[in-house]
């Protein structure tokens, strides 16, 4: 068969089974759109601004673990998409972005909408490629896939000049069934001796914790490290990126860890004197200061990339693996073993443990007359029976919806950790719709974040992808303003906006349905009124207690152990704002 | 301490500056750093001075390593080794100086490649310290120009870095 670039281009993604693309035409992507014009397989999903098309194939890849397509134009279509990139990079998400280039023979010229995309994206992408022979076309599409979805998952940039695509330039076509890269050796597993040198400390240890992060849900691992934490009885966290990988309502889950975490994780982690960190990286929000972190613990950690082992924290036992096949094999060499953890030091760590948890550190005012933000995210937990898919921004919403909607299931809880993209909310809920069409897909976001990315309401109107927008308008960049209240004496440097748009009458020129709630009683009936409008994209603008703040917080510069705690209930709105 | 981390490196546009953007990204430093193709056309290798303590250095081989376009690599200070680098120095000269320049030149192995009647040029090859050790001894105010090519190194035995 023999067909020109931007035909190979298009095949090639048929081939590797891609559903949707998410992009926006361009001078330089001209021929690949109209190749992609002249078939039906594959749907492209038209967005509003760059930023969004990858937003919304991250989406798309974190509910599905496929990896999300996105195609932009080069120059400012390429530039616009490198905050999405970054966001898919610091989080291991799989991505292949193909960007447009300019011809060949004006690389270097400073020619109309030239930018050095691979230049430009390499400190955040796994690997890219520039396409320099249209021969090699369909092999480079096939590597970029393949490096995108194997070993620590990333996005993957595939520049494409124009001349590559160009219609009259016929080569033969085939696409490669598997490649292999020789400096690239993705797949590793479990050394036997590490993890029996982790199985003879965790069955001495007295205070043990399993602290396990975004490689769970990335590595599909969720039902082995349920397994295991059953198996072996003991306290769980996750980070911010690993909720959802072990059930939040079981009882051995004690809440997130880190700068917003709940007392009693955090607690736990600073007393343990064992840590199994199971795909997590010791971030420095999970690990407040270093010298502080953790004093009397030995670690484990096992994870797919030898980079991120011992990193920022010295570990006792490496085990380098994906996430999956060393829980397996660690449940057999337990189940083998002979040696079982202490019942009685567990019995009396698990005592502990229940002291800390009755501070109760997630309690706030419910009698307060404003709406509180945490109890709109409990609403929406008790109205989508806790099965929705949650996107969100970045923020104070953010926090909450982690703290009070618990995740049972992986791949529900969608947001940027790593790079806190604002903006990444309402593209990414819309990405996850269409891959879910069924489910219920809610965007817990802010009035600051929101508008990052408001445009791509269009698109959810185009593309009929119904989603709820739970918007917690506290009428500020609420966690800038809280960190403004805590160090620098509530002075709130440019954290506000004086004109915030009308919300409703936005959505509804947007074509969707706004409703505004302004008291705690009309939240429940909107959530259930929005969640009944089956086919509309909803945008719920809750006007909420504007000085609230997000408790427990571990400042910079502090250990685990010291939170700054809720310090008395409802007294937040009497606190003097500017 | 000072590492000398020798990579195999895929021979393709761009892999040098993946290379040193990965230095720069993240706050390692680069003594100095030489690449060539190999006998393998496919092939670079790439030699890349660094200090750091155990731990940087760590990171810095495991980062490397992550590269996809990085095929192996080496730390040779974990081995027995041979370091050598080239300079070449441009020395003024006069009727009284030139002998004792020569003579220097002669006890580091040096070659005077080039002669003025005010200058010479000194070629020395060896390890980065040596060259260090013949710049000290030339008094300062006689040098014009000094031009080191960075290190290089390869492993002592049988064993090399290849595929």
């Amino acid at each position: 068969m023999e067909l020109n670039g931007a035909e190979i281009l298009i095949q090639s993604l048929k081939d590797e089974g891609v559903e949707f693309i998410f992009g926006y035409p361009g001078g330089a992507v001209l021929h690949i759109y109209d190749a992609l014009f002249q078939q039906n397989d594959i749907k492209h999903i038209l967005v509003r601004h760059e930023q969004g098309a990858t937003h919304a194939a991250d989406g798309y890849a974190r509910a599905t673990g496929n990896p999300g397509v996105v195609l932009v134009t080069s120059g400012p279509g390429a530039t616009n998409a490198v905050t999405g990139i970054a966001t898919a990079y610091m989080d291991s998400i799989p991505m292949v972005v193909i960007s447009g280039q300019v011809s060949m023979p004006v690389i270097g010229s400073d020619a109309f909408q030239e930018v050095d995309m691979v230049g430009i994206t390499r400190p955040c992408v796994k690997h890219n490629y520039l396409v320099k022979d249209v021969t090699k076309l369909a092999e480079t599409i096939k590597k970029a896939f393949y490096v995108a979805t194997t070993g620590r998952p990333g996005p993957v940039v595939v520049d494409v000049p124009k001349d590559i695509t160009a219609p009259h330039i016929k080569v033969p076509y085939k696409y490669p069934k598997k490649v292999s890269i020789r400096s690239y050796e993705p797949t590793v597993s479990a050394d036997k001796g590490q993890l029996k040198k982790a199985i003879d400390l965790l069955t001495a240890a007295h205070r043990p914790i399993i602290y396990s992060g975004g490689g769970v849900v990335l590595g599909n691992a969720s039902k082995e490290l349920t397994e295991l934490t059953h198996t072996l009885g003991f306290p769980i966290t996750n980070t911010l990126m690993g909720l959802g990988a072990f059930p939040a309502t079981d009882k051995q889950f004690i809440g997130m860890l880190g700068m917003h975490g709940t007392y009693e994780a955090n607690m736990a982690m600073h007393e343990s004197d064992l840590i199994i960190a199971i795909g997590a990286r010791f971030d420095d929000r999970v690990t407040g200061k270093l010298d502080l972190f953790c004093p009397y613990a030995k670690i484990i950690h096992i994870d797919i990339d030898p980079a991120s082992i011992s990193k920022t924290v010295k570990v006792d036992i490496a085990i380098v693996s994906d996430v999956k096949p060393a829980l397996e094999q660690m449940m057999e060499l337990i189940k083998e073993s002979d040696k079982k953890p202490s019942k009685k030091a567990l019995e009396a760590w698990w005592k502990q443990i229940k002291e800390w948890k009755s501070i109760n550190c997630l309690d706030y005012d419910r009698n307060s007359n404003l709406i509180k933000p945490q109890y709109v995210v409990e609403q929406l937990y008790q109205v989508t029976k806790g099965n929705a898919y949650i996107t969100s921004d970045v923020g104070q919403h953010q926090m909450w919806a982690a703290q009070y909607y618990p995740f049972d299931k992986p791949r529900r809880w969608i947001n940027s950790g790593g790079l806190g993209t604002m903006g990444f909310g309402l593209p990414a809920a819309i990405g996850v719709k269409l891959a879910f069409p069924d489910a219920d897909v809610a965007c817990i976001t802010g009035e600051a974040s929101v508008q990052m990315c408001i445009q791509e309401l269009s698109t959810a109107l185009q593309y009929k992808t119904p989603v709820k927008i739970i918007n917690l308008n506290n009428r500020y960049m609420g966690m800038v303003r809280q960190w403004q209240e805590f160090t620098y004496e509530s002075r709130y440097s440019h954290s506000y906006m004086d004109t915030i748009p009308e919300f409703v009458k936005l959505a509804e020129a947007y074509g969707h349905v706004g409703i505004r709630v302004e008291k705690p009683e009309d939240v429940r009936p909107a959530l259930e009124e929005a969640f009944a409008l089956k086919d509309r994209t909803v945008f719920l603008d809750f006007i909420t207690d504007r000085t609230e703040n997000v408790y427990p917080m571990i400042e910079a510069g502090k250990g685990h152990h010291d939170m700054k705690l809720r310090v008395a209930l409802g007294t937040s709105t009497d606190r003097e704002l500017a | 301490m000072k590492h000398i981390i020798s990579i195999l490196i895929e021979n393709e546009s761009g892999a040098l500056s993946r290379v040193a953007g990965l230095f720069s990204a993240r706050g390692y430093n680069i003594e100095s750093l030489t690449v060539a193709a190999t006998e393998d056309a496919t092939l670079s290798r790439m030699t890349l001075v660094t200090r750091g303590s155990e731990d940087v250095i760590e990171q810095i081989t495991k980062q490397l390593n992550k590269l996809i376009d990085v095929v192996k690599l080496i730390d040779l200070a974990d081995t027995a080794h041979i370091e050598r680098e080239l300079m070449l120095v441009k020395v003024k000269t006069t009727e009284k100086t030139r002998e004792e320049i020569k003579n220097v030149a002669d006890i580091f192995r040096g070659k005077i490649i080039d002669v003025t009647p005010t200058s010479y040029i000194v070629e020395i090859t060896g390890p980065s310290d040596k060259l260090d050790s013949f710049i000290a001894a030339i008094d300062a105010k006689n040098i014009v120009e000094v031009v080191r090519s960075g290190a290089t190194g390869i492993s002592r035995g049988e064993k090399g870095l290849h595929l």
